[in-house]
């Protein structure tokens, strides 16, 4: 931009309403299972209900004969389309570590690895009939002994997950800065414990699906795909189908939630619906249902941490030091984002000058571990804030002055951990105000007042009050890159095309935001398209938080490039200079300061503006259209591509009234003090961070997976799984901190995770507060019958 | 398959015969049969309210209706609710609160708050959010849900007291 004026107002900061709203208020919108097509068949799969089993038999002879079945697959029907999945993301290259991979395959071919893989594909006229005919195929399974927990995994004669491999253990990353045992060796005080983080489900309320459909003429295979990275399922389709990517074309329309399990390449439905399409000649359609996404669908948190923190009696932080065990489920597709994210994030906003962490990722006969929002930091953050809790009540501290005692400053920046982060980057921060974060989120709460007047005040009535308050940093918006191609058409319109595909977080909106001040151009007038590799072929995904940030600022770098174009054209056009020239109402206009002199020249009658769209069609001429070096039209495509991650922070404080004979706990008020750098709009943030919360208080109090012996999971419906409702969210109060991310023009910083990341650090603070200390809570998630336990045992 | 049965069925005003199986449920007649597709399946088992329809005015789940069930009766689904070209109230109010983010769980919350309001028409916030805890949204935390209905209702918005102020005593 240097040389030329400031942009005019870009639109960034305004609370627009969402312009996708229509579709989806009234019913109109595409989702994958509104995917009606001709002569379409259906799919259903008959999935393990062991968890670890070897296969003996199957026979699929009667399934195939019944009325109204197309086809049925078993794992040696396949040939040689049967193989493993790629693996996703390599293992970050720490020196010394150690990554076994085993990856997930479409069909279990000898041996089942949790319960709900799949083993047969049936495809026939109807859902209906295609599960009729799942209780046609004979299966015999030799059930094997499964680990009961992650330690028994690893004990010696463990039951193996792959026995090819010798052991379960998937890795081992050992990264460290400082020297913590001279840290220890200096501490006043050192609080250990051990800290567990269990399982749950994402539960978009969308289940997965598929559509597919081939097209013998064209040569062309559509997939409509529930995903969150249509770019790379197509190119990893036409890898594995021998086509062309330009014959692939995979659409993510409408996703009802994604939440991090709808990105995992691939899933065995999405290898398996798109090949038999072309088998049989005819489309075919998969909607998992809610019970098949309970354990067909990837989930998260399995952690056990051992962990301790070393201190000086004035709270200065030495050293901390974590091993740590993180459950990966029965393959590792998705390489070790999980537990990296927990190893980085445990350091928080703090000055940390010794650390050693050290993890082994397990395999177990669970259904496949890949991120869900959040995606491992939780772990680290409970991990941290609870140690500093204990240190804290230890050293008769305050556990806000602990925190404030040792948060990286403001003029620290970039601030280098000295580790390397998911994106193979190093753990440096960007940009950040940490202590006026916690500062005003003291004053937001009423932290002093609650302390000195109302938790005692409550107390003396024999009411139960506890606050929780803590720190976080997510790691956010990080590459590879994201791309966008912006044009202005001849109606004057605007359409915007990107990667990434969109769950709900406002893009259509947020992304005509961007385009809206660039080109003076109404919102209305943006159409905004994702998902779709027909209008954008490159690009990554949705994930990490990082589609404001990466395909953000693609879409703004885009819209700067047409608007170089129309300055250009324009100038040219109205016999103007560019600098005099302004774009606004959908028109690029003589400015008012230059109008006299530009009228001197030109007369009184000559159209002193031009609309965007007569530009347009004058840019694209039937001669002369194209001098050398230059193109056509009012369009421009670009990319961006971060140089690493950057770190988005907040602090997020609650009150919560615990009934110690019921164990109920009842959240109060619940504040969130997040900066995530620029935002382009509060609306959207303010909507992100409150659902973050609620899927927060989820994880932290009400949802948990329960698994029989042998690995079988006891609860896989909404009956027994229970969701946070309308009652048990409370209205979350926010302020802002804004520092803008050196890392991007836009300054942006991605905050889709913000909101459930601390939640069960502040929730078990809360509760402990609550109850005077009488419980110690490490162990997440909690429910009202783990919270009577810990009541008993403490005696109540 | 099992025998097929003729049923009518008025959807949205608009009079559909068909002969089904007797195990087709109501949420796929109208999805599949009938092309509304607006009306969204979340968990087939009665608890997440994605396919919230109105049967005779009253909202039903229709993943838990057979639609042999709804034959003689009138089905409206969230295709039926806006006028020509205007939103409904309560989909202008969604819109305007930022009630919505997938988008999939809406329909359902809107055919739930449609009887709701029409026999509630001054909800309390406690009201309103036990009108909505029949239906799981997991994108939102609900409060611009409550504060949709709060405008629709022509009542405060609910964030000022929320869940806090009102329900915890």
């Amino acid at each position: 931009m240097s040389g030329h004026p400031a942009p005019p107002d870009t639109g960034i900061g305004a609370r627009s309403r969402r312009l996708e709203d229509a579709r989806l208020l009234t019913g109109r919108a595409l989702f994958v299972d509104d995917v009606e097509l001709p002569g379409l068949l259906h799919v259903a799969f008959l999935r393990s209900d062991d968890a670890h089993a070897r296969i003996r038999r199957v026979d699929a002879s009667a399934a195939r004969a019944r009325e109204g079945v197309a086809a049925v697959y078993t794992a040696a029907d396949l040939g040689d389309y049967w193989k493993p999945g790629p693996l996703l993301v390599p293992p970050p290259p720490v020196p010394g570590s150690v990554f076994n991979t085993a990856t997930q395959v479409p069909l279990a071919k000898d041996k089942i690895r949790h319960s709900g893989e799949a083993i047969a594909m049936v495809v026939a006229a109807s859902r209906y009939l295609a599960e009729d005919a799942l209780e046609d195929i004979v299966v015999d399974l030799e059930p094997l002994d499964a680990p009961a927990d992650l330690e028994a995994a690893l004990a010696p004669g463990a039951p193996l997950v792959h026995e090819h491999l010798g052991t379960n253990v998937s890795a081992r990353v050992h990264q460290t800065k400082g020297d913590y045992a001279a840290a220890r060796r200096a501490a006043d005080v050192v609080v250990s414990r051990r800290f567990t983080y269990d399982r749950g489900v994402a539960a978009a309320i969308e289940n997965r699906g598929i559509v597919a459909s081939w097209d013998a003429r064209a040569e062309e295979l559509t997939v409509w795909d529930t995903t969150q990275a249509p770019i790379p399922i197509r190119n990893g389709l036409a890898a594995m189908l021998g086509l062309r990517e330009s014959q692939v074309r995979v659409v993510a329309p409408f996703i009802g939630g994604g939440f991090g399990p709808k990105i995992m390449m691939f899933y065995p439905e999405e290898v398996l619906l798109p090949w038999a399409a072309m088998q049989l000649g005819r489309p075919v359609k998969w909607i998992e249902d809610r019970r098949e996404n309970f354990f067909a669908t990837t989930q998260e948190r399995g952690q056990i941490h051992d962990a301790e923190l070393a201190v000086r009696n004035d709270g200065t932080i030495l050293g901390v030091k974590d091993v740590f065990l993180h459950d990966g489920g029965a393959y590792d597709p998705y390489g070790l984002t999980v537990p990296i994210n927990s190893q980085c994030t445990l350091l928080g906003p703090y000055v940390v000058p010794s650390y050693d962490s050290a993890f082994t990722a397990v395999f177990t006969n669970r259904p496949i571990v890949t991120p869900i929002r959040g995606a491992g930091r939780q772990h680290g953050v409970f991990v941290m804030e609870r140690l500093l809790d204990i240190a804290a009540r230890q050293l008769g501290m305050d556990r806000v002055e602990i925190r404030r005692r040792n948060l990286i400053p403001p003029d620290a920046f970039p601030y280098d951990h000295e580790i390397m982060f998911q994106d193979f980057r190093p753990l440096t921060y960007d940009s950040g105000n940490y202590p006026e974060a916690l500062e005003k989120a003291v004053a937001l709460i009423g932290y002093d007042d609650f302390l000195a007047r109302e938790q005692p005040r409550a107390r003396a009535q024999g009411r139960h009050l506890g606050l929780g308050i803590v720190n976080y940093i997510e790691g956010t918006g990080i590459g590879p890159y994201e791309g966008a191609r912006v044009t202005i058409e001849p109606s004057g319109a605007v359409r915007v095309a990107t990667g990434v595909g969109t769950q709900g977080q406002g893009h259509f909106t947020t992304f005509a935001q961007l385009v809206s001040g660039v080109l003076g151009v109404a919102l209305e007038q943006i159409q905004v398209i994702t998902g779709d590799t027909r209008e954008f072929a490159w690009g990554t995904g949705t994930f990490a938080s990082r589609g404001a940030v990466v395909a953000g600022n693609a879409i703004h770098a885009a819209a700067l490039k047409v608007r170089e174009k129309v300055l250009e054209h324009g100038a040219r056009q109205l016999g103007a200079r560019v600098g005099d020239l302004e774009l606004a109402g959908g028109r690029v206009a003589v400015k008012r300061a230059a109008l006299a002199e530009w009228r001197a020249g030109r007369g009184a009658t000559a159209p002193s503006s031009i609309s965007l769209g007569e530009l347009a069609v004058l840019a694209n001429p039937l001669r002369g259209a194209v001098t050398p070096g230059t193109e056509p039209g009012l369009e421009a495509t670009a990319y961006f591509g971060p140089d690493r991650g950057n770190a988005a922070n907040g602090v997020h404080a609650m009150i919560v009234e615990v009934d110690p004979e019921t164990a109920l706990v009842t959240i109060k008020r619940y504040v969130v003090v997040h900066d995530c750098g620029t935002v382009i709009n509060p609306m959207v943030v303010e909507a992100q961070v409150q659902g973050g919360v609620a899927a927060g208080i989820g994880n932290a109090f009400y949802e948990e997976l329960v698994w029989g012996d042998n690995g079988q999971l006891m609860n896989a419906s909404f009956m027994d799984y229970l969701l946070p409702t309308a009652l048990d969210v409370p209205v979350v109060e926010m302020d802002h901190v804004v520092s803008p991310s050196p890392l991007n023009p836009l300054g942006t910083k991605g905050v889709g995770e913000a909101g459930c990341i601390p939640t069960a650090a502040a929730f078990a603070q809360a509760v402990d507060d609550a109850l005077d200390g009488r419980v110690e809570i490490t162990a997440m998630p909690l429910s009202p019958g783990r919270l009577f336990a810990l009541l008993e045992g403490a005696g109540r | 398959m099992g025998a097929r049965s003729g049923i009518a069925v008025t959807v949205n005003g608009v009079r559909a015969t068909a002969d089904v199986e007797p195990r087709l449920l109501l949420s796929d007649f109208l999805r599949h049969d009938l092309g509304l597709t607006g009306t969204h399946v979340g968990c087939e088992h009665g608890v997440c309210g994605a396919c919230t329809v109105l049967l005779d005015g009253e909202a039903v789940r229709s993943c838990l209706v057979f639609a042999v069930q709804a034959d003689g009766h009138e089905v409206t689904t969230v295709e039926g609710l806006a006028g020509d070209g205007a939103l409904h109230p309560l989909q202008a109010a969604f819109h305007e609160a930022h009630a919505l983010q997938c988008g999939f769980c809406t329909p359902g919350f809107l055919m739930t708050l449609v009887p709701f309001l029409r026999d509630c028409p001054h909800p309390t916030d406690v009201q309103i959010r036990e009108a909505l805890s029949g239906n799981l949204c997991r994108c939102t935390g609900y409060a611009n849900i409550v504060n949709a209905v709060c405008l629709a209702a022509g009542a405060p918005s609910g964030a000022a007291g929320g869940l806090t102020a009102s329900s915890a005593e």
